[in-house]
């Protein structure tokens, strides 16, 4: 119960007018972005970041995670009422989602999208205020080498797991890895990579290239798309909202479900996105009337979205209690908290507690606040999408320019961030997939050091990786992990083969 | 992120009825990138054994890691491109037509003559510009609207950006002169 006192300490840091405010504009800022295409939860908090700069590191985060819930909520909107997914995690949102505003049926299908990702969101940071404390305690014990072992876990489950073509998920992380050796290496100090460039001397700044791949690639995308924007109109009653809160208790089993798969994905590196298909997958696959998805059931739009928002939450016990990242965007906060000199991981939960535990209160009050005014501005946020977009494209690349530019107050950056959206456009365009690399970015200087400061405790012998039952147990799972086709296919033929035996 | 292909409710009716020609193949560009890819893994890979790629008696040196990486990323373009050279699928579906890749270079283009105007005017004027010109040249917008819009952008980025949060931006000349 040490976790509920904190939190009530947390509550008490927060609610003072000015961290409230904060809280509001975020919001504001966080819907707006999740509201247009070409922005979304990612590259909104990236481009965001530098407003956060001059705070001190409990209202920027509050105001950060606000960004991000503001996100999470306007992709639905867009999803329902143009049929045009915010995020890859609203495209489920979109199948039953459009026909129900396509029948009239808008207000209810964005109550019920609110309202779901309330629920998902919810579930989530329950499981991150009991759980958070209990795995940072237990990670204390952590020395360099169960840290890399856990970074290289994190990789691994990423090439064995992922569903791209293996050697592009490699591609993608070694490319990411070998950047972030660009400049000083940490341990001697020795310059690496730099051609004798000052800029480069720097090294590669791993949200500047966020902006890039994610910012300025999505717009070049969405003009080659040539989106045109015909939506549907939409205003949420008070009436509509109470009739789709009392149906709520019968759909008990899908949010339920959905909450699970999407804290188990969100925590695994999984994702949103995979969480918001399962989600609605299980729920068509269990229901009884499978013929009526995708004309406009309610339940096709609690379910995705649910599991994509308990996912997109539950990325974030990963990062504050290990420091690695669950999602995109967790990878980005975590990048923020480093600018502020925070270093997440089990530390975190004992020397920055206020901090910790305020961000963990806002998460609860961010939700609940967030869902009242999503549903009461629904109209004002569907107007914007009406601005045409020869507007939006240019003050998008301005706001990256501007995001880039402040990291590190230099002209390279920007330049930097162009390049990397024109590579962001590539890759997505023949299928080398962009999370790996995002991860390899932020983790690849921490991997690196762990890695070489276990290498110093051990003398050079890489058996300290096997050294107690802790760090091999995560070493052995992550070469599992790794080399899971091969794993699953020869388990396969096992089984195959005693089946033939037994008949 | 917007998958592409998922969502209806484009401008299909504006789709003229026979496909553009496409500029490039999706297999041409896999087996560009592989090809690119692999001579920066070299380039890396070169620089990493000059700085020391060995095993020092405290463990690995420097360039260590990012040799065993520059390999490794090597190995997996190369991989990739014996894939897509074999690939016949890919030969035929397009990475672009001609429409696509115009309106890319519709936004690309500006977007460089931004960043290198950023260097000379600063960051305000080279927005305004940019936001300006891109409303008045392809969203055929009215003149008066797209500077109407673009000055108020570009003086709420300064409001907020250079006086209320203190996040400085390249400036030029019009900025000294107004004494900023």
């Amino acid at each position: 119960m040490e976790a509920l006192g904190l939190l009530l300490h947390g509550f008490e840091v927060l609610l003072t007018f000015k961290t409230l405010s904060l809280m509001m504009v975020g919001l504001v800022l966080g819907i707006f972005v999740g509201v247009l295409p070409g922005l979304g939860g990612p590259n909104g908090v990236a481009i965001l970041l530098p407003l956060t700069f001059t705070m001190d590191p409990t209202s920027a985060i509050v105001m950060l995670s606000c960004i991000y819930w503001g996100a999470l909520f306007g992709g639905a909107i867009t999803s329902i009422l143009f049929n045009i997914p915010g995020e890859a995690w609203s495209v489920a949102t979109t199948f039953d989602g459009y026909p129900m505003a396509q029948q009239g049926k808008a207000a209810e299908a964005l109550t019920a999208a609110f309202t779901s990702s309330f629920i998902g969101s919810f579930v989530a940071v329950l499981l991150i205020t009991f759980l958070a404390p209990g795995i940072a305690s237990f990670a204390l014990r952590f020395g360099p080498p169960e840290f890399f072992a856990v970074y290289f876990l994190t990789f691994c489950s990423f090439v064995g797991l992922g569903r791209e073509e293996k050697h592009k998920t490699i591609i993608s992380m070694s490319l990411g890895l070998l950047l972030t050796g660009i400049g000083m290496d940490t341990v001697s100090g020795q310059l690496r990579m730099t051609f004798g460039s000052d800029n480069l001397l720097r090294g590669i700044n791993f949200l500047v290239a966020v902006i890039g791949l994610f910012g300025i690639s999505e717009i070049l995308l969405t003009m080659e798309e040539r989106l045109a924007l015909r939506g549907h109109a939409a205003a949420i009653s008070l009436r509509v909202v109470l009739k789709v809160w009392k149906d709520l208790p019968r759909y008990w089993a899908t949010l339920l479900r959905s909450s699970l798969i999407g804290c188990w994905l969100g925590i695994t590196p999984g994702g949103a996105i995979a969480a918001s298909f399962m989600g609605y997958n299980l729920a068509k696959r269990f229901s009884k009337d499978k013929e009526s998805f995708g004309k406009g059931r309610i339940e096709g739009v609690f379910a995705p979205e649910t599991a994509a928002h308990a996912s997109g939450t539950s990325a974030l016990l990963p990062m504050l209690a290990l420091g690695i990242p669950g999602s995109g965007t967790a990878a980005i906060l975590l990048g923020g908290l480093m600018v502020w000199g925070l270093n997440p991981g089990p530390m975190l939960f004992v020397e920055h507690k206020d901090f910790v535990w305020g961000l963990i209160a806002s998460m609860y009050l961010g939700n609940v606040v967030g869902l009242v005014m999503v549903l009461s501005t629904v109209p004002l946020f569907a107007a914007v999408l009406r601005v045409p977009f020869a507007a939006i494209a240019p003050m998008i690349v301005v706001s990256c320019a501007v995001g880039a530019y402040a990291i590190q107050n230099a002209m390279f950056d920007i330049w930097l961030m162009l390049a990397f959206g024109v590579v962001g456009y590539v890759f997505k365009k023949i299928g080398i997939p962009l999370a790996p690399f995002t991860l390899a970015l932020v983790l690849g200087n921490r991997a690196e050091d762990s890695f070489r400061l276990s290498m110093i405790g051990s003398a050079g012998d890489l058996r300290v990786f096997w050294s107690n039952g802790l760090v091999g147990s995560i070493a052995t799972l992550a070469l599992v992990l790794l080399f899971w086709p091969l794993v699953s296919a020869a388990v396969e033929r096992m089984r195959g083969a005693l089946v033939k035996i037994s008949t | 992120m917007a998958e592409p292909g998922s969502a209806g409710g484009r401008d299909e009716a504006a789709e003229p009825a026979e496909e553009p020609r496409a500029v490039a193949s999706t297999r041409a560009v896999d087996i560009a990138t592989c090809l690119l890819l692999a001579a920066f893994a070299a380039l890396m890979g070169i620089d990493n054994w000059r700085s020391g790629a060995g095993w020092a008696s405290d463990g690995p040196k420097a360039g260590y890691f990012p040799f065993y990486l520059s390999l490794l990323l090597g190995a997996a373009s190369l991989y990739g491109l014996v894939k897509a050279a074999l690939d016949r699928a890919g030969a035929a579906s397009p990475f672009v037509n001609r429409d696509q890749l115009r309106r890319v270079m519709q936004v690309l283009v500006p977007t460089f003559l931004f960043c290198l105007l950023t260097q000379w005017l600063g960051l305000y004027v080279a927005s305004f510009l940019l936001i300006a010109g891109f409303m008045r040249y392809v969203g055929e917008i009215a003149w008066w609207k797209s500077v109407l819009t673009s000055f108020l952008f570009a003086a709420a980025m300064f409001v907020t950006f250079d006086l209320a949060f203190d996040v400085i931006m390249p400036k030029g000349p019009l900025e000294a002169l107004l004494g900023f």
